[in-house]
């Protein structure tokens, strides 16, 4: 099991430590050209969640790449690179110059962020874009606001995904309890936080079944039990959103949780709770082996997709 | 510049919460955490909500530390409902705060945003204070900041500042206050310290929620500011109208001053 942050949710370079007690950093999303980010207000909470309009703000790959990256080199774990784009074309350039840095152990495709129009049904054209450019693991970043998650999943494996990333946030909204006008600068938002972890269990468990791809759990994570529950569900890493802006502390934390929760359970080691939820008996943990989820039949749509 | 503390994330005691004016000061046992210097701000959270409000220090009385907080939204309601005894979480201190490093300091705040001044006051001594407010009742904080000039609407803060611009040019406003009244002491003197506000999730540079441009390029508030000399700011870019509009209305970041 691997804890990481998700994408957006943690800057290494201002919280170093942060990052160190993670095994894996995943930067924000970086898009070919800067990009300004989004009007304020930015941020919202909700009693539910917190909504996010940042609009993808960042300096352009290329800065990131001569002025960032080789920051980033100096953390002691391994760096993931969050791409976006707005054609499959912006994705693939990116991951060209990308290919050829040495301090990026793997690329994670944000094929989903809510809050541009991101093309989530193009997610095959996307990653088979991106693979030709690159040899490096490859991520795709899922939606879950799609009619059926696990053909979105089956089209990444089959576009050559080495692992996904689920899940990003959904479109939500508040509004400012005097005016009544939408508390976000855009009005709406990506939803994140605990009303997002059902949503996040839901479609790790469905991709789980789907493709053999490993699987990186995310949406509403704060304790070792939700950590645990993504496991169960058959992700085999978590990653840390909303969590790591109330408290800073939460990778350390979590761990100790995870490891009382594996007490509790009498599991000799953590990832023996991986696919749990697929053990018949419901249940039976005693001994289990890491096994594989069943994989569901006629799942081959990137045709469909695609046509 | 002082030399930045490391800031710490504490479960510190609430020794008291004491109603000035329309806002509250809510003081907590210090603990291990260092108050920083004037105009850097904490994340205070209490268990019922998701995210920490940032505040900015108030006062710094030995053992404790005093933010002031306008109660109006869930968050600021619950720091403020907080009972003597209970334990919030705080974490900092964060930003950068002001730069004291000038001859003839002038202290000028707006509203709530009088927060950080008292903590400021204390390391400027001497210094003249200026404070405007909207209505009587709350210009009851300003006996938080004694021997001030105080200004109640439609007087606004910029009048007497003016004034001491043109007897005493060679004065450095520090301010804080709503975005409008930094506009305003900001086209008054470029020069002028000003501390910004921003809705923020967590205070360390994580979530981007304050990015704002300043000299040309985009930087986050919590990281780079609050606290930033009024020419480097392109307000621009802050939402128009203020962060704190004139009914009120503000989003998620708390009023406790200016951080957000």
């Amino acid at each position: 099991m691997r804890l990481l942050n998700a994408s957006g949710c943690l800057d290494a370079l201002t919280a170093p430590e942060v990052a160190a007690a993670l095994d894996v950093f995943v930067t924000k999303t970086v898009t070919p050209k800067p990009r300004a980010g989004n009007a304020p207000v930015r941020i919202a909470e909700t009693d539910v969640g917190m909504l996010n309009s940042i609009g993808l703000a960042n300096a352009g790959l290329d800065r990131f790449v001569q002025e960032t990256l080789p920051r980033l080199s100096r953390l002691p774990v391994p760096v993931w690179v969050s791409v976006g784009g707005f054609s499959a074309e912006d994705y693939a350039a990116s991951c060209a110059v990308l290919d050829a840095c040495a301090e990026v152990a793997a690329i994670e495709l944000n094929v989903s962020c809510p809050n541009v129009e991101a093309p989530w049904a193009s997610a095959w054209e996307i990653v088979a874009a991106a693979r030709r450019e690159t040899g490096k693991e490859l991520y795709a970043k899922l939606s879950p606001s799609v009619p059926d998650i696990a053909t979105v999943a089956v089209a990444a494996s089959e576009a050559g995904a080495d692992g996904l990333s689920l899940v990003n946030t959904m479109r939500g909204m508040s509004l400012d309890p005097r005016t009544l006008r939408p508390t976000l600068g855009t009005g709406s938002g990506g939803l994140s936080g605990p009303a997002l972890r059902p949503i996040a269990l839901a479609a790790v468990h469905a991709c789980a079944q789907a493709t053999d791809l490993p699987i990186v759990g995310m949406g509403g994570v704060s304790s070792g039990r939700h950590t645990l529950e993504f496991l169960a569900a058959g992700a085999s890493s978590v990653a840390l959103g909303t969590v790591l802006f109330s408290d800073p502390g939460a990778p350390g934390r979590i761990r100790t949780e995870l490891s009382a929760e594996a007490d509790e359970l009498g599991l000799a080691s953590i990832d023996n709770a991986i696919g749990a939820a697929f053990r018949m008996p419901a249940g039976v943990l005693e001994g289990a082996a890491v096994t594989k989820p069943p994989k569901s039949k006629n799942r081959s749509i990137s045709g469909a997709i695609l046509s | 510049m002082a030399e930045r503390m490391r800031p710490r994330q504490e479960q510190l005691v609430v020794v008291g919460n004491e109603p000035v004016g329309s806002y509250t000061l809510l003081r907590v046992a210090r603990g291990p955490v260092d108050p920083g210097q004037p105009g850097q701000f904490f994340m205070l959270a209490t268990r019922e909500r998701l995210l920490p409000r940032p505040m900015s220090l108030c006062l710094a009385p030995a053992g404790e530390l005093g933010f002031l907080i306008d109660p109006i939204g869930p968050g600021t309601r619950g720091l403020c409902d907080a009972a003597r005894g209970e334990r919030i979480t705080v974490f900092g201190p964060l930003g950068h705060g002001f730069r004291l490093d000038v001859a003839h300091p002038v202290i000028v705040g707006g509203g709530i945003g009088m927060a950080p001044l008292p903590f400021l006051a204390e390391r400027l001594p001497g210094a003249p204070a200026l404070l405007g407010f909207r209505s009587r009742e709350l210009a009851e904080a300003s006996a938080l900041l004694p021997g001030a000039e105080v200004v109640v609407e439609p007087t606004l803060v910029t009048e007497p500042l003016t004034s001491l611009l043109a007897s005493e040019g060679d004065i450095t406003p520090f301010a804080c206050g709503p975005e409008p009244m930094l506009r305003a002491v900001g086209a008054l003197s470029p020069r002028a310290r000003l501390a910004w506000e921003a809705p923020m999730a967590c205070g360390y540079g994580a979530c981007f929620g304050c990015a704002v441009a300043v000299d040309g390029a985009l930087v986050r508030l919590c990281v780079e500011g609050p606290v930033l000399e009024a020419a480097r700011v392109e307000v621009a870019v802050l939402p128009a109208g203020g962060l704190r509009s004139p009914s009120g209305a503000a989003s998620l970041a708390s009023r406790g001053k200016a951080a957000a």
